[in-house]
């Protein structure tokens, strides 16, 4: 049996549950592990050990007082540090928030508290989650557990590395083009974006409102589908969630899948995907087809067109959702003597970074008048072909399989290029733009580096995500390896 | 097409981010690298193609109009850089006005 700290969050609940071990074991074994390993893999942004251990004790007095007790009960969870939490800073990875303090916390926050979850820490992330790496962090770079000179990915870097290392059994994500599945992929964890709409986004801290969703990070599919029934749902405080009924995704773990139908969008393994990648794909086709898939190859043929589309439209969509941080209202402000507009504008220039204010200047073009018909526009028509390819394909397949990314993680600093590591989303990015759920699942090791395999399905179709998922996660081993650290 | 430095200038007002002369040049280049890179989406013929500006069919979500409990002023204005007497402070706007 492995360390506490390495025991899922199923595990946990049932020991929580049975009484072999107290939810304050279960978070003092991740809070020693924070500590060994924190100053290598640096993934939160703060800890919150007082508060874990208050609502640690006050879960093991439920159960002493034969309460029953909600589904995550003293399970430990990580938050991506773009997720308000009532009293609890939240700084969304920018100097503009250093000092933020939320006065109210987001739906999935309330609703991880109702299922008796214990908030351990806030995770690193690239500033406002617009990146690939953390390295747009504004305070600091995490690092990936395999191999902590590469990056864990981003933007939800620190989720990722969190419960990749065994400092929190799960997480919480958010993935606007990848910002999930992507880092889950490169720390051999398993990560889930869910449709669109599937996950409130109130008190997300926005990027670009119409592909941002909430996702989850887990050491096996189970856990992730644990936590999807949590957070999952409508709610009246965000106009987009959608009011489709939640079904308990933990019974989708363990079915077969025989006679499941497989697509293979060939697209995906001509974008810059190395051979190795390629090749961990498609022996994990190879065992999905052993379990009782069928596999056939197809054609998603707009995918060539997503980056372009998703580098007008989600700077877009920023440029508009960031015009709030203006020094007035919270966040930072100049010290300067500066007139209205001055202070606004000194303001944004010293909180923000480079790559933030890279893509509100895009956005902003994009935007301007005589130019919203050219980029704007044309690239939501653009956005409808894509979509349409992936309702295309859903009437012939219940899953597609493809790569995560095109190489395992890369080395800090290795991608100074924004045009490169931009190309390292190439994979993700489409899924968002088609707003249907994808996961990826830990499919081997390429040069000892983890690489994942994506997992797509039709829209509010997470169930079959997880069908497939766990039945390949228990025909392996691979996320039963961690790293040394 | 290229941004002139001018042109950027002008889109950074607007994204009211003042920019150094370094960061200028930087972000003409970087825009437009990005631009060119944007061309492709040009060479898709896009004839009566609907945009998509989201996923769902919802459109104009409405609720009823009812009072709720909303944060009290002490909360709201605990973030506030500078407040005073219940109100956020802003530099004066109105020039010559008395305050």
């Amino acid at each position: 049996m492995s360390e506490l700290f390495y025991q899922t969050a199923q595990e946990l609940r049932a020991k929580i549950g049975s009484g072999e071990i107290s939810s304050r074991e279960a978070v003092m074994s991740c809070l020693e592990r924070i500590n060994a390993v924190e100053p290598k893999v640096q993934a939160f942004l703060t800890v919150t050990s007082q508060e874990a251990l208050a609502q640690a004790d006050a879960i093991d007095k439920r159960r002493a007082n034969g309460e029953a007790l909600p589904p995550l009960a003293g399970v430990p969870i990580a938050l991506k540090d773009n997720m308000c939490t009532k009293g609890v800073r939240t700084t969304a990875g920018s100097r503009i928030l250093d000092n933020f303090v939320p006065p109210y916390s987001a739906t999935v926050v309330n609703r991880l508290e109702a299922a008796g979850a214990i908030l351990i820490g806030k995770a690193n992330l690239d500033e406002f989650a617009m990146g690939s790496s953390t390295e747009n962090s504004g305070f600091f770079t995490s690092r990936n557990p395999w191999d902590t000179e590469r990056v864990p990915g981003g933007s939800s870097g620190g989720s990722a590395a969190a419960v990749a290392a065994g400092e929190a059994p799960i997480a919480l994500g958010s993935d606007t083009g990848g910002s999930i599945r992507q880092p889950a992929g490169l720390c051999g964890v398993v990560g889930l974006k869910p449709t669109y709409g599937r996950v409130s986004r109130y008190g997300l801290i926005a990027y670009a409102s119409s592909l941002d969703q909430i996702g989850t990070f887990g050491r096996s599919v189970y856990d992730c589908a644990l936590q999807l029934n949590a957070i999952a749902g409508y709610d009246p405080l965000d106009s987009t969630s959608a009011n489709v009924g939640v079904p308990d995704y933990t019974h989708a773990c363990g079915k077969d899948i025989q006679g499941l139908r497989i697509g293979i969008p060939k697209e995906f393994f001509e974008q810059g995907v190395s051979a190795e990648v390629a090749g961990a794909v498609r022996k994990a086709v190879s065992q999905l087809i052993k379990l009782g898939a069928s596999i056939e190859m197809c054609s998603l043929p707009h995918t060539d067109y997503a980056l372009a589309a998703y580098y007008i439209i989600a700077p877009a969509e920023c440029s508009s959702n960031l015009a709030r941080f203006d020094g007035v209202k919270y966040g930072h402000r100049t010290n300067e003597l500066a007139g209205h507009i001055g202070l606004t504008e000194k303001t944004r220039d010293e909180g923000f970074g480079d790559e933030v204010k890279q893509r509100i200047m895009i956005g902003t073009y994009a935007l301007s008048a005589g130019y919203y018909d050219a980029y704007y526009k044309r690239a939501q028509q653009v956005r409808t072909l894509i979509l349409r390819d992936y309702q295309r394909a859903f009437e012939k397949f219940d899953v597609l399989a493809t790569p995560v990314t095109p190489a395992p993680a890369f080395k800090v600093g290795e991608k100074a290029d924004p045009m490169a590591m931009k190309l390292a989303d190439v994979c993700t990015l489409p899924i968002n733009m088609a707003g249907v759920p994808a996961l990826s699942v830990p499919c081997g090791f390429v040069e000892g580096l983890p690489v994942g395999l994506q997992l797509i399905a039709k829209h509010f179709d997470e169930e079959t995500l997880f069908r497939t998922a766990s039945a390949y996660e228990q025909a392996t081993d691979w996320h039963n390896q961690h790293p040394n650290l | 097409m290229a941004l002139s430095r001018e042109e950027v200038q002008k889109v950074a007002l607007l994204a009211r981010l003042e920019l150094t002369q370094e960061e200028l040049d930087a972000q003409a280049q970087h825009i437009n690298t990005l631009l060119q890179y944007v061309e492709v989406l040009q060479t898709l013929d896009v004839t009566g193609v609907p945009p998509t500006s989201h996923v769902l069919p919802m459109v104009n979500v409405l609720r009823e109009d009812i009072m709720r409990p909303s944060l009290s002023r002490e909360e709201v204005l605990a973030n506030a850089p500078e407040s005073r007497e219940g109100c956020f402070v802003v530099p004066r706007i109105v020039e010559g006005a008395n305050v």
